[in-house]
This record gives structure tokens, sequence and C-alpha cells, in this order.
């Protein structure tokens, strides 16, 4: 418990406290608590069942927790409905990829800046001068992030027709493109051969090391979470069974228990 | 930029879904535009009245192309916003003397508050629900519009008669010939306007909606907004083609817009070619001749005539008219690179 008073005695970017989820009579989360620093990947694992996607989901706000906050820079996230969470700096990728499949990987990326922008459909059917602007400084951006996860050869084809690795790429391009404080990982190794995975780990310590995004990485593959994340938070029964670096959290006997069984149990 | 700028401008393989799926190249447009303007100056009086139509009904599957290509939400109510365009029209020119070009932004605007108030019941259903939904409201419109109630305005079933608009400045061109290229300016400019927004913000975040609404909304995109958005638009630019349609056709009564019309522009819509919008022109010509081409070959059996045709082309070019400018497009290409 050491570590988690000295995660939290600077103030900390974003803040999960107390808080749980009933669903019917089931506890999918009870009391989960924990700090996440500006700059820091946050590995969040567990075996399956543990909480870790109905987490994940609070911080998106599609569930609502019965019980505690979830603060980000002090505020607190539940009163806002979800599509006003990208706007305060959360950012998400999808288990699976959710990307918008008939649209062309630019057009994918330029709706990741939805939230960065500002429209009326007025203003946008006549191409209002200001309208040009805005899509000029948008389309540049947009040229950026695609040129650093080097996807601009295929900036112009239409999202479904891509390797199931290059749509990771592009729904990370989406994200960035509304500016993230905190960028949500939900399983972004799922899918991937082993190559890929190391790849894909490499790439999410790049974007935190270049562009400042604090990451969550809600994560199954044990490998990839150990060799990216700096600081891991275990779930176990919807419980934290234990928290603290990759090391300490692997050598946690109660962890090792979760994910091993243990030995009267065998 | 430069990067993004030259694939931008990049002509794009058939094989890949081209950047220009909202509207035509420049040379494409240029050669449609030319057509339509001189076509009326060798054609009939009688036909260029049909000429009118399709563009009228062009202009109302459009709107449709907007909510069904661009949102994702289907509608076979479009005839009952078609009608309260087209009765709005009639009754500011009949009974208050509107000017029948002002009339239609006016109808516009009311078809647009119509249809983002029916958007908004109509969040909570989606698919073959919304389908139904509106097709509730197609069926109930011819009878609201008998309504005792609203005669005076309306006419009840009688309808109203409309006076149809002379050519302005003294021009030397028929009634038919004018209207014709008045219903083309208007029906130029919303087309410009709808490929605009389709192209923008707006429309990214419609069509964002269509792929997958909860990834929209992780994106910031408020879904209930521009799903009603949507549907005030497609509402609003049917009821401009409605009222259009009441000043060529001079006359308006509750039975010209029953559901048949709206699976009439539904049709339209598909073999157009969904979310294809300069697909509407063809799909307009499709539902004004090809039910007379019908007739032409069995008076008795035209439906069924009109059917086999439907069925050949649903077999043939399930993506509709957009499917023969791709082909047409690609060759061009192979011609050019050869050339």
């Amino acid at each position: 418990m050491t570590q988690a008073q000295v995660s939290s005695s600077a103030s900390p970017l974003l803040a999960v406290r107390d808080v749980s989820v009933v669903f019917g009579g089931i506890v999918a989360l009870n009391g989960i608590s924990f700090n996440m620093q500006k700059g820091q990947i946050l590995g969040l694992i567990g075996p399956n069942g543990a909480g870790k996607t109905t987490l994940f989901n609070c911080l998106s706000r599609l569930y609502q927790p019965s019980k505690g906050d979830i603060l980000l820079e002090g505020e607190s996230i539940l009163t806002r409905p979800p599509h006003r969470i990208a706007e305060i700096g959360i950012g998400r990728t999808f288990q699976n990829v959710a990307l918008f499949p008939n649209m062309s990987v630019v057009d994918n990326v330029r709706v990741g800046a939805h939230c960065r922008t500002n429209s009326d459909i007025v203003s946008d059917s006549l191409r209002m001068p200001w309208i040009r602007s805005s899509e000029k400084a948008l389309n540049k951006k947009v040229d950026d992030i695609l040129g650093y996860l080097e996807l601009r050869n295929v900036a112009h084809t239409t999202v479904s027709g891509l390797p199931f690795g290059t749509q990771k790429r592009v729904e990370l391009a989406r994200a960035l493109a509304a500016e993230p404080k905190i960028l949500l990982l939900d399983e972004p190794a799922g899918g991937l051969n082993h190559e890929e995975v190391y790849i894909l780990g490499d790439l999410v310590r790049r974007i935190r090391d270049d562009r400042g995004i604090t990451v969550l990485l809600v994560e199954h593959h044990m490998g990839m979470v150990m060799s990216t994340a700096d600081y891991v938070v275990a779930l176990n029964f919807g419980r934290k069974l234990a928290e603290g670096t990759p090391t300490q959290v692997q050598n946690d006997p109660d962890v090792i228990k979760a994910y091993l069984g243990s030995k009267d149990e065998q | 930029m430069s990067a993004l700028q030259e694939v931008v401008n990049d002509t794009q393989p058939v094989e890949t879904t081209p950047k220009k799926y909202m509207a035509l190249g420049t040379t494409a447009s240029v050669v449609v535009v030319l057509l339509l303007c001189l076509a009326p100056l060798i054609a009939k009086n009688f036909v260029i009245f049909q000429m009118t139509m399709v563009l009228i009904y062009a202009i109302a599957v459009l709107a449709l192309n907007i909510l069904t290509g661009g949102s994702g939400q289907f509608s076979l109510g479009q005839s009952a916003f078609y009608a309260v365009g087209a009765y709005s029209s009639a009754i500011l020119m009949e009974n208050f003397g509107v000017n029948y070009a002002l009339t239609l932004p006016i109808s516009g605007a009311i078809c647009f508050l119509c249809g983002y108030l029916f958007g908004l019941p109509a969040l909570r259903l989606s698919g073959i629900y919304l389908a139904l939904a509106t097709f509730a409201l197609a069926t109930a419109m011819p009878q609201l519009l008998k309504l005792h109630y609203f005669e005076h305005w309306t006419g009840g079933v009688q309808g109203l008669v409309i006076t149809k608009p002379d050519a302005p400045f003294g021009l030397p061109m028929s009634q038919d010939m004018w209207l014709y290229y008045f219903v083309l300016v208007v029906s130029m400019v919303i087309y410009v306007a709808s490929v605009n927004l389709l192209k923008s913000r707006s429309g990214r975040a419609m069509m964002a909606i269509r792929d997958n609404e909860i990834a929209a909304s992780a994106m910031g995109v408020d879904v209930a907004r521009y799903k009603t958005l949507a549907f005030g638009v497609s509402a609003g630019i049917t009821g401009v083609a409605g009222g259009l349609g009441a000043i060529a056709v001079q006359f308006v009564a509750p039975d010209s817009y029953t559901i048949q019309l709206a699976i009439a522009l539904f049709l339209g819509m598909v073999v157009g070619g969904v979310g294809w919008l300069p697909g509407s022109i063809v799909g307009a010509a499709f539902i004004v001749f090809v039910p007379n081409i019908a007739e032409e070959f069995s008076k008795g059996l035209s439906g069924a005539v009109f059917g086999v045709i439907l069925v050949l082309i649903i077999f043939l070019l399930p993506h509709g008219s957009r499917q023969i400018a791709y082909t047409v497009q690609n060759w061009v290409h192979k011609l050019g690179r050869r050339g």
C-alpha cells in the first residue's frame, strides 16, 4: 500500500475514487481506487471477468458507477454525457477496433478532431471562408498525424479494406486527432501477432514520450503490459488485488494466485 | 499539407472508393450541366414539363440520400414532407399572394422544422423500425390534409389550383421552359450546398454516426443533434421540392402525396445509388420515365414489366447508377493512359 501513497502524493491527472458498479445483484466493481500521474503509462490487468472493461466503460462514460467518483484534474467527469468526454481530453480506442468502415482513413481521423473544431450546418453548406480556413488547418493537422503513424500511403483508402494491424494504427491516429490528455486503450494487443504486439507497445511509449500523453492500457497480454507500462494495477473479481511497478505486481502472491490458481485449488 | 494535397488531387482507381464519392469531377459536372441547359431547346413543351418533374424529384431523392446515405436513417415518409412543402407553397401563393419564388424558402423552413421535430422521437428508433414509423407518417398525411378543420386553407378533398408563373422581364420563352430553368437553378444550388454539407465537419459527423454510433459519440459527436439535424435538412429540401412540384403541376390535392410517392422516392435513391448524390437525377429520371416505358411494352401488364425492369437493375447494378459511372471513369482512365 506504500506505493499507492507515493503515487498519490503529487496531484494526479486522473483519480479513480472508490468506484463501484453493480449490475442487478452482481458487483462488477467493488470500491476501486487508484491514481494516474501525468505522463504515466498505467497498465490495468486482470483475468477474464475481473472488471477491467467495466472500469474502462466508466471512464468513457458508457456506464454510470453506482458509487464513487472519477476526477480528471480534480473535476468529476461523471456529470458529463459520453459525447462531452472527448473535449476535456479523454480519448479512447476500442477492443475490436471501432472505426467508421465506409469512410476513408483521412475522414476517420478528421472525425477524431470533431471536438476540437466548430461549425454549423448553414456555414458548412455554404462553405463560408471561416469553414475553408478551419478545414485547411484540420488537413494540416491530420496530415501530420498520418505522417507520424506512417499512414500517408493509405490516407484515401476506405478503412474496411485495410489489414487489422493498420486499422489499429488508424484508430490511434483518430484518437490523437482529438488532442487527448489521457488516452484509454482497450486491449490494443488483441488480434495481433507476437511481433506486432511489441511494435504496438513501442508505439504507445513513443506517443507518450513525444506528445506527453498519459496512457491507460487495459490489457490481457501480460508481456505487453510488463514491457510497456510504468505502473500496473491488477484487478480480480471487481476488487483491486495489487498495484505497483510491473515487477512488484508480477511477484505479488495474490496476482500469481489469480492468474495461475493456488496450490489448494489445483 | 503538400503531401495530403497531392493525394487529394490524385485520381482514384475504381477498386478503392473514390474521394469523390459524393460528387462528380469537374469535367463530368460541366458536361451534365451543359446537357441540362441545352436539352429544353430541342424538346417539346410536354417533354420539358417531364424534365422539370425529373429535376424536382431529383431534389427530393437527393434529400432522402442525405438522410439515408449520409446519416444512415431510413425514411418511407418523405411524401409527407413533400406534401407539407407543396401545400405551404400553394397556400402562400393562393391565399396570401406571395411570389412563387419566395414561397420556396418558407416551405423549406416549415419542413425543416417538421422534420427536426419528427426526428426527436425518431431518435429512439433505427433501421426497419424507423422505416415503419415514417411509413405511418406517410399514410397519415393525405388524411390530415383532408381534415375538415383545415379545409379553409387546404381546400379539403378538392385541393388547390395554382396559376403557373410567366417568364419574368418579358423573356421570350414559354411558361414551361421558364419553369424548367428556374427549377434547374434551384436544384443546382441545392446540389452544391448538399455536396458541401456532406464533405464538411457536419457531414462527416453524420456519416460517422451512420457507421458507428458509439465510436462517433466517443469522438465528441453529439449523436442526437446530428441525427435530428439530418432529418430536418432532408425534410427541408424535400419541402422545397414539394413547393416546386406544386408550382409545376399547378395543383395540389391530398391524394397526390400518398405512400406511393414515398416509395417512388426510395426507389429513385436505390436506382441512383445510395449515398451518391449525382445519382439522384438518374433515380428521378427512372421514376418519371420507366413507368411510361413499361406501359409501352404492355398496357395491361405495365406494373409487371416495371417490376421486371426493377429486378433486372437490382441484379445487374446493385449499387445503382454509381456503378456505371465508376466503370465509365475507369475506361476513361485506361484510354487516357494508353493515349
